[in-house]
C-alpha cells in the first residue's frame, strides 16, 4: 500500500519538480510576472472558498480584492484556455464594490456575499446571454432565472461568467461548443472533457472558486475527473432543474464543479431545495451536506463493481483506482468486489432515453419565437428545416435524428420501450447493490483526458467515453468525482463514488477522507503546457 | 342503390376547455379576448429551461367529467408528449395524456326516435390546448398568438356507437348540457370552448366497416350536421362509383357548404407519444375520487325528473329547460321568488326562448337573473302589471336589466286597477262606440273583445284587463 502511495508522489515529484503548496505557473517560467496587491494577495484565486471565507472573516482580504484577483486571473488565462463564453468582469467588479459597501454598513452579512461564481452557459441567468454554447441560442438572453440562479443571487455572489460546454450538453470534451474548444489547463492539447469542460477547466485554472455544472450522462463528474477537480451529480430530484435548458429531462441534474469537497458540500448546501416550479424535485427536509464530513471511514461497506475495472479500462487508471482501494481498507473500510453485470446495457439505454427525450426537448428550437432564424425561406416548411439544419450543430443533429428515430411508431417498442425496461432494470440492480454496500466506487472515466481532436469526428468512441458515469443517471443516483493522482504524463484520474438515492452525504464523507489522505490539491498543479501558439 | 342501403358510423372526439382561472402548466390566466401575447409567461412561451407544474384543478375538472359520464376513473394516470411542429405549438410538443388517460370506459344516455340510447365513450383524457395564427391579410404574413396556448382542455373520446346526424347533435348537445351543469365549462361554441372533430365511415350492414374520415374544429351543432349529411352522401357516391375512401383529414367549408382534404398524405404525421419527464405520475386516492363525487350537483335528467313530478311541466318542455344548465338555474332562482312554477315555464319557453332564438344567444349570456324573472310573473300575478306589459318589461330586462318594479315606474307602466279610473274608461269607450254596444247586445259576442281593446288602447295597456272585462259585461247587461 505504501509503495503505490509513494510511486503516486514520486511521479509527481518527477513531473512537476516543484514545491508542495507551489503553481507552477506562479514560478514564471515563461518570465510572466504576477500581480502583487499587499503581499498576499496574488494567491487569492488559489484558495478553495472555505478557505476565502476564513480569510474574509480574519479580515484579511475584502470581498473586492476577492473579484480583483480573479478578473486579472481571467484576464491572464482565458486567452489559453478558452473556458467562458461570456465573462462579465466589469460587471463583476461593480458588484462586488456593490457588496462590499452593503457589508460594510452591515446591509448583508451572507455567508458567500462577494464570492465569485462561474455558471454553465444552459443555465439561465436573467439579462446575461445564455448560449447553450450554441448557434441557435447565440444572441438568447433569458428574460428569468434558473431556480438555482435565484440562490445564488440571494447570497449576493458575483458572477464571473458563463462557462463553455458541448452544445446543448451533449458531448464528453467540450469540442462541440459552436463558439470555441476549451483546454485541458493540465495539458493545453488535451480536452477538458464535457460537456460542462469549461466549468472544469475554469476552476482547475483558478479563473473562478467554483462553478456550476450539469450531468446529464457524466457532464460534471468526466471533466472535474480530466481536470483534476471535484465533481458532483446529486440525486435525481435534490436540485431544481428550472431554468436548466433540457437536454433529458429525466436525467439532468444541476450540480457543483469545485475545487475540494468541503466546498463541494458548501455549494450543493446553497443550491438544493425543493422548487414548486420543478414538481420532479423532492419534498424533503434540507440538509447540511458539511455535517457529513467526518474523515472517517471505518466499517464502511464499499463495493467494487468488476465490469467497472475490465476491458477498456486504461491501466494506468485502474493502478490509481486499486491503490485507493487498498487506501480505504487501510482506514478500516471493507471492501468488496460484486458484480455490476446490467451496466454492460446502461450505456445503449443511455444513448437511447436521452436522444429520444432530446429530439422533443429540442423541438422548440424552431426559428419561430426566439433563437436563431435562417434569412431565406419560402414556406414554413422550409423556416423549420433551414434554421434547425443551420442553427445546430453536427452533434446535436446526431442525437435528434437518433431520439426521433427510436420514438418513431414501429421502432419505440423495441428502442425506447426496451430502454425503459432496462433502465428498470438496473435501478434494481444498484438497489439491490445498495442492500450490501453503502458506496460503490468505480473509476470515473475509462481513461485520462484525450488529445484534442482525437476523438471527435467518432461519435461512438467519444459515447464510450460516458461508461462509467451513465449508469448513476439512469439510475438516479448521486455520483462524485475526486482526483486520486496522475498518470504518467502527469494528467489526473478521478475516482468515482456513487451513493444510494439521496444519501450524498455518504459519498462527501467517503471522497472527503481520501481527498485528506491523499492532499491532490497541495501535490498536484496543473501546468498550462502545450498548447496552440 | 340508395342511402339506406349504407350504415353510417360515427365517432366524436369533443374538445372541451376547462373553466380553470388559471393554464394547465402556468398561473396565466385563461380568460378569451386580450390583446395577443398578453396571457403569457416564460413557460406557455416555452422559453428554454422553463417546466410545467400540473393544475390541479384541471385534474379535479376532469375527474368531474368523468364521474359525470360514469366513467372509471384511473388512480394511476400520467401525462405524455404528442410531438409535432406548428407555429401555435410552442413547445412543438402537446402535453396531452396517451395510455392512461384519467377517465375511461363511461356512457351517456341520449333521446332518439326509438327511445334511449348509450353511447360509450372511450376515454377522457386532460390536454393543454394551443396557440393561435392570425393571418395578416395585408401582406404582413402570420403572427403567433399564444393567449390560448396552455388553456385547459378536456377530450372526450366516443366509441363509434352514433348512426346519424341526429344522433350527433342529440349526443353533442347533452354532453354540453352535462359539462354546463358540473360547471367545468363554459362550452361557448363560437369562442371555440367546445369543438368536435368527427370521424365517419359508411359501409353496407354485414360488410366490414368503411375506411373513416375526419372532419377536424367542428364548432357549431349546424355546421356538424351539414357536414355529416354532407361526407356521408359523398363517400357513399364515391363508393357507388366503384371508388374507394381515402383516409384522411377534412376541413368542412361552410360558405360551399363542403369538406375538402386537409394535408396532403406526404405529412402524414407520427406523433412520437412518449411519456412527459418533467412531470409526476398523477396518483388519486379513493377518498380523492370520494371527495369530487360529493361535490357534483345535481344532473339534467334527475333535474327534469323533478320537474315533472313537482312542477307538473311537460316533458317536452322539462327537456327544453333542463337541456341548459342556465336555462334550469333561471327557472329554478325565478319559482323561489313567485312561487309560480307554470308562469315561470311559460315565460322560458316562449318568450325567452324566441329571444334567444332571434337574437341567436346562448342561455349563459341572458343578462337578467331568476330573481328579476321571478320578480316580472308576482308583478302579473298580483295585478300589478298585464301580461301584455310583462311582454315589455321582459324585452327591457333583456337590453338593461334591472329590477321589474323600477322598470314599470320609470315607464308609467304601472296597471290601473282602480275602479273608479276603470269605470271612467268603459263609459268613454261606450259612449264612443254606439254600434258595438248594439252588436253587442244583438248577440254578437266578438264585439265585447274589440270594445276591450279599445281600452286597453286607450289606458296605453294599463287597464287591468279583468276588471275591463267584468266592467264592460256589467255596463252592456244594464
Amino acid at each position: 500500500m505504501h509503495h503505490h502511495k509513494n510511486k503516486i508522489c514520486l511521479r509527481y515529484q518527477r513531473l512537476f519538480n516543484v514545491q508542495k503548496g507551489q503553481s507552477p505557473m506562479d514560478i514564471g517560467k515563461n518570465g510572466q510576472k504576477t500581480k502583487k496587491f499587499g503581499g498576499e494577495l496574488m494567491n487569492i484565486t488559489e484558495l478553495t472558498v472555505h478557505e476565502l471565507q476564513e480569510k474574509l472573516k480574519n479580515k484579511e482580504i475584502t470581498i473586492t480584492d476577492i473579484t480583483k484577483a480573479y478578473t486579472e486571473r481571467i484576464e491572464e488565462k482565458e486567452k489559453e484556455v478558452g473556458a467562458f463564453v461570456t465573462t462579465l468582469t466589469e460587471q463583476a467588479l461593480k458588484q462586488s464594490k456593490e457588496v462590499q459597501a452593503k457589508i460594510e454598513s452591515g446591509e448583508i452579512i451572507g455567508e458567500y456575499a462577494g464570492i465569485p461564481i462561474g455558471i454553465k452557459d444552459n443555465i439561465c441567468t436573467k439579462g446575461v446571454k445564455t448560449t447553450c454554447s450554441s448557434k441557435m441560442l447565440e444572441n438568447f438572453i433569458a428574460p428569468y432565472n434558473a431556480t438555482v440562479m435565484e440562490k445564488i443571487n440571494n447570497e449576493n455572489m458575483i458572477n464571473l461568467g458563463k462557462l463553455n460546454m458541448d452544445e446543448f450538453a451533449m458531448g464528453g470534451s467540450t469540442e462541440y461548443s459552436y463558439f470555441k474548444k476549451t483546454r485541458n489547463p493540465w495539458n493545453l492539447n488535451k480536452v477538458p472533457g464535457g460537456s460542462s469542460g469549461g466549468s472544469a477547466a475554469a476552476v482547475a485554472s483558478n479563473m473562478v472558486p467554483w462553478a456550476l455544472g450539469s450531468d446529464t450522462g457524466g457532464s460534471i463528474r468526466q471533466p472535474a475527473s480530466f481536470c483534476g477537480v471535484v465533481g458532483l451529480k446529486p440525486t435525481y430530484g435534490l436540485v431544481s432543474r428550472y431554468g436548466l435548458v433540457a437536454f433529458a429531462s429525466s436525467l439532468d441534474q444541476i450540480g457543483p464543479i469545485t475545487k475540494d469537497v468541503t466546498d463541494c458540500a458548501n455549494l450543493l448546501n446553497l443550491i438544493t431545495g425543493h422548487d414548486k416550479k420543478d414538481t420532479t424535485s423532492e419534498d424533503m427536509p434540507k440538509k447540511d451536506y458539511t455535517k457529513c464530513l467526518k474523515n472517517d471511514v471505518k466499517g464502511l461497506k464499499i463495493g467494487v463493481p468488476k465490469e467497472f475495472f475490465g476491458e477498456g479500462i486504461n491501466e494506468e487508471v485502474k493502478e490509481a483506482l486499486e491503490n485507493t482501494i487498498e487506501e480505504y481498507k487501510k482506514m478500516g473500510a471493507e471492501i468488496e468486489e460484486f458484480s455490476l453485470d446490467i451496466a454492460q446495457y446502461a450505456l445503449a439505454t443511455y444513448y437511447i432515453i436521452a436522444c429520444a427525450e432530446a429530439s422533443s426537448n429540442l423541438g422548440r428550437f424552431d426559428g419561430i419565437r426566439y433563437g436563431y432564424r435562417t434569412s431565406e425561406f419560402k414556406n414554413l416548411k422550409e423556416l423549420y428545416k433551414k434554421s434547425r439544419s443551420e442553427g445546430f450543430g453536427e452533434e446535436v443533429k446526431r442525437r435528434i435524428i437518433l431520439g426521433t428515430y427510436v420514438l418513431s411508431s414501429g421502432y419505440y417498442d423495441a428502442y425506447y420501450k426496451k430502454a425503459q425496461q432496462v433502465r428498470t432494470l438496473v435501478m434494481n440492480e444498484f438497489n439491490k447493490a445498495f442492500k450490501n454496500f453503502d458506496v460503490i466506487l468505480t473509476p470515473t472515466s475509462p481513461t485520462v483526458a484525450f488529445d484534442i481532436g482525437s476523438k471527435s469526428d467518432n461519435p461512438l468512441e467519444m459515447y464510450l467515453a460516458d461508461i462509467c458515469t451513465v449508469s448513476v443517471n439512469i439510475a438516479g443516483l448521486p455520483g462524485i468525482s475526486i482526483p486520486v493522482g496522475v498518470d504518467k504524463q502527469g494528467m489526473p484520474i478521478g475516482m468515482q463514488l456513487i451513493g444510494n438515492r439521496f444519501q450524498e452525504e455518504t459519498i462527501l464523507n467517503v471522497a472527503y477522507t481520501m481527498e485528506q489522505k491523499i492532499k491532490f490539491r497541495e501535490n498536484y498543479k496543473p501546468s498550462f503546457k502545450g498548447g496552440a501558439k | 342503390m340508395s342511402r339506406n342501403d349504407y350504415e353510417v358510423i360515427i365517432g366524436l372526439e369533443v374538445h372541451s376547455e376547462l373553466s380553470t382561472k388559471t393554464k394547465i402548466f402556468c398561473s396565466c390566466p385563461t380568460e378569451f379576448g386580450g390583446a395577443p401575447n398578453t396571457h403569457t409567461c416564460p413557460i406557455c412561451m416555452a422559453m428554454p429551461g422553463t417546466l410545467p407544474v400540473l393544475n390541479e384543478k384541471v385534474v379535479e375538472y376532469a375527474v368531474k367529467a368523468g364521474l359525470a359520464t360514469n366513467c372509471t376513473i384511473s388512480r394511476n394516470s400520467k401525462n405524455d408528449r404528442k410531438n409535432y411542429y406548428y407555429p401555435d405549438l410552442p413547445k412543438s410538443y402537446q402535453i396531452s395524456q396517451f395510455d392512461k388517460p384519467l377517465c375511461e370506459e363511461g356512457y351517456v344516455e341520449i333521446d332518439t326516435e326509438n327511445g334511449k340510447k348509450k353511447i360509450r365513450l372511450e376515454r377522457i383524457h386532460i390536454e393543454e390546448d394551443a396557440g393561435k395564427l392570425n393571418h395578416d391579410d395585408f401582406g404582413g404574413g402570420t403572427l403567433v398568438d399564444l393567449n390560448r396556448a396552455g388553456v385547459p382542455l378536456i377530450e372526450i373520446v366516443s366509441k363509434p356507437d352514433l348512426r346519424s346526424s341526429e344522433e350527433v347533435e342529440s349526443y353533442m348537445r347533452k354532453l354540453k348540457s352535462i359539462l354546463e351543469y358540473i360547471e367545468v365549462s363554459d362550452c361557448k361554441m363560437q369562442e371555440g370552448s367546445l369543438r368536435a372533430d368527427v370521424n365517419v365511415s359508411v359501409h353496407k350492414p354485414g360488410e366490414p366497416l368503411g375506411t373513416r374520415t375526419e372532419m377536424k374544429n367542428m364548432n357549431s351543432f349546424r355546421s356538424i350536421v351539414r357536414a355529416i349529411e354532407y361526407e356521408v352522401e359523398r363517400q357513399i357516391d364515391v363508393l357507388e362509383d366503384g371508388g374507394k375512401i381515402e383516409q384522411e383529414t377534412l376541413r368542412w367549408d361552410d360558405v360551399s357548404g363542403k369538406t375538402f382534404p386537409m394535408r396532403d398524405k406526404e405529412d402524414a404525421q407520427d406523433y412520437r407519444y412518449f411519456p412527459e419527464p418533467d412531470l409526476v405520475a398523477i396518483k388519486l386516492s379513493e377518498e380523492y375520487i370520494e371527495n369530487v363525487k360529493s361535490t357534483l350537483p345535481e344532473l339534467p335528467e334527475s333535474r327534469k325528473q323533478r320537474y315533472l313530478q313537482e312542477y307538473e311541466l311537460t316533458e317536452k318542455d322539462a327537456n327544453i329547460i333542463t337541456a341548459s344548465k342556465y336555462l334550469s338555474d333561471l327557472f329554478e332562482s325565478a319559482i323561489k321568488v313567485c312561487n309560480n312554477p307554470k308562469a315561470v315555464n311559460n315565460w322560458i319557453i316562449s318568450d325567452i326562448s324566441r329571444i334567444l332564438n332571434e337574437t341567436e344567444m346562448e342561455p349563459i349570456s341572458i343578462p337578467f337573473d331568476g330573481n328579476q324573472l321571478g320578480k316580472l310573473v308576482v308583478l302579473i300575478d298580483n295585478g300589478t302589471i298585464s301580461s301584455s306589459i310583462g311582454k315589455k318589461v321582459l324585452t327591457e330586462l333583456f337590453e338593461n336589466p334591472r329590477d321589474p318594479e323600477i322598470i314599470i315606474k320609470e315607464k308609467g307602466w304601472i296597471q290601473i286597477s282602480d275602479e273608479g279610473a276603470i269605470k271612467e274608461v268603459v263609459m268613454k269607450i261606450l259612449n264612443a262606440n254606439p254600434q258595438s254596444v248594439s252588436d253587442f247586445k244583438a248577440g254578437k259576442d266578438k264585439a265585447l273583445g274589440f270594445l276591450v281593446g279599445q281600452a286597453m288602447k286607450e289606458t296605453k295597456g294599463q287597464a287591468n284587463p279583468k276588471m275591463l272585462n267584468e266592467m264592460f259585461l256589467e255596463e252592456l247587461k244594464k
